[in-house]
């Protein structure tokens, strides 16, 4: 039993990390080799690749862009959300299943099209090319990702926790910060990781609401294709410095993601 | 039961207006693009619902829409049982649990163009892995030739780079499973089918939701990583309904059609995701 368990579980993990693997291996070879035929691991191994990503000023603040619009957006996004999420797992309220609906549609609306209006919008304010502007953009299928998850998590507190805080004089605000935050620390780490994901990874409105100052390492990587092709090792070694990021945030969530979704009401 | 209050809403009223603003304003403008035929800023005409009537024969669409259909079925009905798959066999304690969450994590960490990238090089036939071990074993494998290897280059990528998703929600939905339970099942010497289909499965339930709208809802929607690596082709059979709408809107620039087209998108998966929304939910209504 626990053999078979183990097998299914190497076996996709070989499946995922085959392409990792790769992705690797190319970061590490020269554009000739890359063309030039079928190799298993880098035969003539090169860092130049990297030498790229952190010399040239357009990869590094790139890469420093993404990372401040997805702390932005993992900062708003918790800090709206675990308000809204409270007040879904504790009342009922009017138009309450409406609205929970109403928050998980957008993230149903088909970017293609949004994207004209969302440069419109965002050029309108003044907001067009800060990282603010990706932040808030990426709010749109962040939020509603985070007030459900969050729901989950608060809906496996019990509510006499809530009732004994009032009896001991703890006015709301006091209660929600000193008392309750941290009993769903867990579920704000995974919260925090989806949130992070989602927004790292997305790259349609990234490029969308940027263009010199703002521009976020995903938009930069779709310019390697210069005369001579797209420049394969570079692109790839970047494709690696990107997961780094990712990587630290799970290690850090890796608890709180064992612990579970609570049995929320959805 | 949960108390009637609705000072509530202060809580929610955060979420509401900033979701709002990025949800409502560029929804209405794109209303307002589809019943309009704009040649420049200053001149436009009413058209009323000529868009509508026009994108609804419209045979690109019913392709692409089949198409899309088909497509996230055969996502979600491997994705779904694989995850949960995956969920199960994961490791309960030690040093397993640390490690296999992170390399499970990675694929999603992947930026969106560059998972394309990923599978057009390790999908060639002269110097991909794949490719070239596919051919080597005597199939003609070639995705940018074959319609049917592209599509299922497509289906391959996505299932490596969402799997995980489903198998971390339902690894963590399987983890606020109380130990008593399997002791319990242990003691009634219950299979492990019955320990998956009445212990295990009943507890996943609200993060396969979750998992089931989120896959849905992406996988139709899908652009950036076909665009990639197939470019919609070869002919159309990874055109999906995201890149007809790109290719309509910024191709053609033909604002009005393609407003109206992603309306009736919109609402397709409006549709849908309310009736996997309503299903799953229900019984919590009654209870």
């Amino acid at each position: 039993m626990h053999v078979r368990k183990s097998l299914v579980m190497l076996l996709y993990l070989v499946f995922i990390l085959v392409p990792i693997y790769w992705l690797i291996n190319m970061s590490l070879k020269s554009n000739q080799e890359i063309l030039g035929g079928l190799t298993l691991w880098p035969v003539a191994p090169t860092l130049d690749n990297y030498r790229v990503i952190f010399t040239e000023p357009s990869w590094y603040t790139s890469y420093l862009n993404s990372l401040t619009y997805v702390s932005m957006n993992m900062a708003i996004s918790l800090l709206v959300a675990l308000p809204a999420a409270y007040a879904f797992s504790r009342y009922r309220f009017l138009g309450d299943k409406h609205m929970f609906f109403w928050l998980l549609t957008n993230r149903m609306a088909p970017p293609a099209v949004f994207l004209l209006p969302f440069f419109q919008l965002y050029s309108a304010v003044g907001l067009f090319d800060t990282p603010i502007a990706v932040a808030l953009a990426h709010c749109l299928f962040n939020v509603p990702l985070a007030v459900w998850i969050l729901e989950g998590f608060m809906s496996g507190v019990p509510k006499e926790i809530d009732e004994t805080a009032y009896i001991d004089g703890y006015s709301f605000p006091r209660f929600f910060v000193f008392i309750f935050i941290p009993m769903i620390r867990p579920g704000i780490g995974v919260t925090a990781f989806f949130c992070f994901m989602f927004s790292w990874v997305e790259l349609l409105l990234a490029r969308t609401l940027t263009s010199v100052d703002a521009k976020p390492i995903v938009a930069q990587m779709t310019r390697t294709v210069s005369a001579s092709g797209i420049d394969w090792g570079v692109l790839a070694a970047a494709g690696v410095v990107a997961l780094l990021p990712g990587i630290a945030v799970i290690y850090f969530v890796r608890n709180h993601v064992a612990k579970g979704f609570a049995l929320g009401r959805v | 039961m949960k108390p009637y209050n609705n000072k509530a809403w202060w809580l929610v009223l955060p979420v509401f207006v900033l979701v709002a603003f990025s949800a409502i304003i560029p929804m209405m403008t794109v209303v307002n693009y589809s019943v309009q035929d704009i040649f420049d800023p200053s001149t436009r005409y009413f058209v009323g619902t000529e868009w509508y009537r026009e994108i609804l024969s419209d045979p690109r669409l019913h392709d692409s829409l089949v198409r899309q259909f088909i497509y996230s079925f055969c996502v979600l009905a491997i994705e779904i049982p694989l995850g949960i798959i995956v969920a199960l066999s994961m490791p309960r304690r030690g040093l397993g649990v640390p490690v296999s969450l992170i390399l499970l994590a990675l694929p999603l960490l992947v930026p969106w163009n560059v998972v394309g990238t990923i599978w057009q090089i390790i999908g060639r036939e002269d110097i991909g892995l794949y490719g070239s071990l596919l051919n080597g074993l005597g199939v003609d494998y070639n995705y940018a030739s074959s319609p049917r290897d592209a599509w299922i280059t497509v289906l391959i990528m996505d299932v490596w780079h969402w799997t995980s998703l489903v198998a971390l929600l339902c690894y963590s939905g399987l983890r606020s499973i109380p130990d008593v339970y399997y002791q319990a099942a242990r003691i009634d010497r219950a299979s492990s089918w019955a320990v998956f289909r009445y212990i295990q499965l009943p507890k996943l339930k609200n993060v396969l939701l979750i998992a089931v709208m989120l896959r849905f809802m992406d996988s139709f929607m899908i652009y950036t990583e076909p665009f990639v690596l197939t470019g919609g082709g070869p002919g159309t059979a990874t055109t999906f309904l995201s890149q007809t709408l790109t290719q309509m809107a910024l191709g053609q620039f033909d604002l009005g059609r393609a407003a109206a087209f992603s309306l009736i998108y919109f609402l397709i998966i409006l549709l849908v995701t309310w009736v996997f929304y309503t299903a799953m939910t229900h019984n919590d209504d009654k209870g």
